[in-house]
């Protein structure tokens, strides 16, 4: 059985029918092609799939689309806003804070809440809210270095 | 790729209506999810039809209210972490959250639901039954209430029945209590290797009542019974302290795993117990 789900993605609205049991980052990818949110250890361990849900940071492999009917969701797309890269992405790039880039949209969807709910965290601020994140290429010092770049340059959207 | 099996949904618009929902043979709720997914991924759980209950704002709240505190089902990890009423009254409240699973997840799983899981590492269970919480259970037919002491049937087992909820955990906040929690875990996220909690009610020195409740060491209720009844009427002191958690150490049931032969778990145990009595003491405003 399908029901029908709607959800606005990023500022845009999309219906789909769907099966209740279908994972919101299945629905994200393979529904709305939006393939910037990786779908990594299906665990709830990783993170890679956080996206926000409302205004809340969740790993999309733990929720159904179902649950996100008639709620907003945020993806790593939606950090750049016309052609001007968020200071996160800028971060990221200034201090090399990705290798492969498998667990980069959870990183940044992450950091950005952060910084939306404290514009200048201490070091061990970001490495507590990134604790529930992993990142294989081992390339946790540069990564909080990038959100800490990003902290110290909130105004500088490339 | 791991995928629930079929399932129907429904989303609940309000307390009664959950209530009418879960009476249905097959429904059963969801609330954050961040059990109850993972278990449905790999089959140990295969409900029917679920009921969503994340929309019922009337279960999300964490308040005073006289000399209880008072818990909503659907209140959030981080929201208890981020209460400072709960932490003032009962910080070993803070200490379990910043422990539990990570910082993401501690934003959508409830507190209702990590009692409901009962799974025997879960952290909240051990600290509710320190603190001698009471478990509010509505139905159609009305309230009932039961000690989070006699909550737990077992493993994954606990006594809500068919057509009930868990509404609101409550707990008296006496004056003079002292309580925190002490956990092992292997990385940040994991389950407990072991964990003890500890409240303590102080009257000039002395003990006048106990909770120490132990996680994933198989202590029956969570509990550590002989230890507290040690305890009672003694002063609060570290050789005290240290004989209690001997006891505590010695009646739980540890099983060897891939965390720990049996033999470190009751150490684990021992020392864990002793830590959190220490702190919940200095807590309760116990000379140091």
């Amino acid at each position: 059985m399908t029901m029908r789900v709607t959800v606005t993605v990023n500022g845009t609205e999309y219906a789909r029918d769907v099966e209740p049991r279908l994972l919101l980052i299945h629905f994200i990818r393979d529904e709305l092609g939006l393939t910037g949110s990786h779908w990594g250890c299906d665990t709830s361990n990783c993170g890679s799939c956080v996206v926000w849900l409302d205004a809340t940071p969740v790993k999309a492999c733990t929720v159904l689309a179902a649950m996100a009917d008639g709620r907003s969701v945020r993806t790593v797309e939606d950090l750049e806003q016309d052609g001007c890269l968020d200071p996160v992405q800028q971060g990221f790039i200034e201090c090399h804070g990705l290798q492969c880039g498998f667990c980069t949209p959870g990183m940044m969807m992450t950091a950005r809440w952060l910084l939306d709910r404290n514009p200048d965290p201490a070091e061990a601020e970001i490495r507590e809210i990134l604790s529930g994140l992993l990142c294989r290429c081992t390339g946790y010092e540069n990564i909080v270095r990038s959100v800490r770049w990003a902290a110290e340059h909130p105004g500088e959207r490339q | 790729m791991q995928v629930p099996s079929h399932v129907e949904y429904e989303r609940a618009t309000s307390v009664e209506h959950a209530l009418a929902l879960l009476g249905r043979p097959e429904h059963r709720v969801l609330a954050g999810g961040h059990s109850l997914i993972p278990m449905m991924k790999l089959r140990l759980a295969q409900p029917g039809v679920l009921v969503d209950i994340n929309g019922l704002a009337e279960l999300s709240y964490i308040k005073l209210d006289g000399a209880e505190l008072r818990i909503g089902a659907l209140a959030r990890h981080a929201d208890l972490l981020d209460s400072a009423v709960a932490g003032q009254h009962f910080p070993i409240f803070h200490d379990a959250e910043r422990v539990v699973a990570d910082p993401i997840v501690r934003l959508w799983g409830t507190i209702g639901g990590s009692l409901c899981q009962a799974d025997p590492s879960e952290d909240l269970s051990a600290v509710f039954a320190a603190v001698r919480a009471t478990a509010v259970i509505r139905s159609q037919h009305g309230d009932r209430e039961v000690p989070v002491r006699e909550f737990h049937l077992g493993p994954y087992e606990t006594v809500i029945g068919p057509g009930e909820l868990l509404a609101e955990i409550r707990m008296p906040a006496h004056p003079g209590t002292g309580s925190a929690y002490e956990k092992i875990a292997r990385r940040v996220g994991d389950w407990s290797v072991a964990a003890a909690g500890a409240v303590l009610r102080l009257d000039k020195g002395t003990v006048k009542q106990a909770g120490i409740g132990l996680t994933a060491v198989a202590a029956e209720h969570f509990v550590a019974a002989e230890a507290e009844d040690y305890l009672r009427g003694k002063p609060a002191t570290e050789q005290n302290f240290g004989q209690a958690a001997k006891i505590a150490a010695k009646h739980c049931h540890p099983v060897p795993d891939q965390r720990g032969p049996e033999d470190y778990k009751r150490h684990l145990v021992a020392e864990l117990t002793t830590r959190a009595l220490r702190r919940a003491a200095a807590r309760a405003g116990a000379p140091a």
